[in-house]
């Protein structure tokens, strides 16, 4: 195997396995949003503004995975 | 890479390329686009002033304020009572990246390329680039945020309120959790940064991606998914800012 090749095995495992547990985590965060919609829908501002901030915090773990992989891609 | 090992695929680079040299200060393409945003939003922000005194107003004053009223409450419920002291912040990080966002979206940026010179042979580069895409705009706008939270924080709890919460010797728990405070109080800003950068920075390359692999039709759903995400990425760096606002006027506990 090439340097080359594993550099661009690398970057593709990083950001692969990287967004698995994110894409769980945003799953379960929008779920659980929603079923709190459907048991009391008046709340809905509050509702989205905090899902959207859970969504928000979870996603930074992909945006780690994903530097990860600009960085073994490009440097 | 050298030139010979390149794979014959869409230019993605991931740092601001420099067009041009102004008094050894360097003009990047992403800089010009911003000053473009930047020349929009004074225009904008003048004229809805400027409107704001005159009895009849236009459609357009109406447009504006339907929107700030939207994200005013958004942040209201936030911040409660708070929001009329953090508002100006908040809502011009919100349209400043928002702005930033869609600039970078619209056609022509990115694929009107110019030549430079790098070092010893020409080179094409862009000669826009979507200013959110450039890591240094959004490392400073994540400094400016969390600077700002220290500052909120000590002008609440006074200095040494506000050194409680990283330095507390009641017990060696309450120790331990003051020394992870000192730790997220730095991660903030590069979760901050990196997130804004990742998120449009991936677009921009899912879109040149996309439309070098099927040139037709293929990269419109993207594109649209993208002026979504610009949205979504700019409420999320301000309700965040707002959320680390209100945090840090909290007391240590």
């Amino acid at each position: 195997m090439t340097p080359e090749s594993a550099k661009l095995l690398a970057t593709a495992l990083a950001i692969g396995l990287g967004v698995i547990g994110p894409g769980i985590g945003i799953g379960i965060v929008a779920g659980k949003a929603v079923e709190a919609l459907g048991r009391n829908p008046e709340a809905e501002a509050t509702i989205r503004a905090t899902m959207i901030l859970g969504i928000a915090f979870t996603e930074g773990l992909a945006i780690f995975a994903l530097v990860i992989a600009l960085l073994i891609r490009f440097t | 890479m050298t030139p010979e090992h390149k794979p014959a695929g869409p230019h993605i680079s991931i740092h601001a390329d420099t067009i041009t040299s102004f008094m050894g200060f360097h003009v990047t393409n992403a800089l010009l686009l911003s000053i473009i945003v930047f020349v929009v939003f004074l225009i904008v922000a003048i004229k809805y002033k400027q409107e704001s005194t005159k009895p009849n107003k236009s459609n357009f004053f109406y447009f504006i304020t339907f929107v700030l009223r939207a994200i005013y409450t958004l942040f209201r419920s936030v911040l409660g009572e708070k929001t009329n002291y953090f508002f100006p912040l908040a809502g011009s990080f919100f349209f400043f990246i928002l702005l930033q966002n869609e600039f970078g979206l619209l056609p022509g940026v990115g694929s009107v390329l110019i030549k430079v010179q790098e070092g010893h042979q020409e080179a094409l580069v862009p000669l826009l680039r979507g200013n959110t895409t450039d890591l240094n705009t959004t490392l400073a706008l994540a400094l400016i945020s969390v600077t700002f939270s220290q500052y909120v924080g000590i002008k609440h709890l006074g200095f040494i309120g506000y050194l409680k919460k990283f330095i507390n010797l009641k017990s060696p728990m309450a120790f331990f959790t003051g020394i992870m405070e000192t730790i997220s109080e730095f991660s903030k800003v590069i979760s901050f940064s990196f997130r804004l950068f990742g998120n449009i920075f991936a677009g921009e390359v899912i879109l040149t991606i996309m439309a070098f692999l099927i040139p037709v039709l293929v990269s419109f759903p993207f594109l649209l998914f993208e002026v979504f995400i610009g949205i979504i990425q700019a409420l999320v760096f301000a309700m965040l800012s707002t959320v680390f606002f209100s945090l840090a006027m909290e007391k240590a506990h």
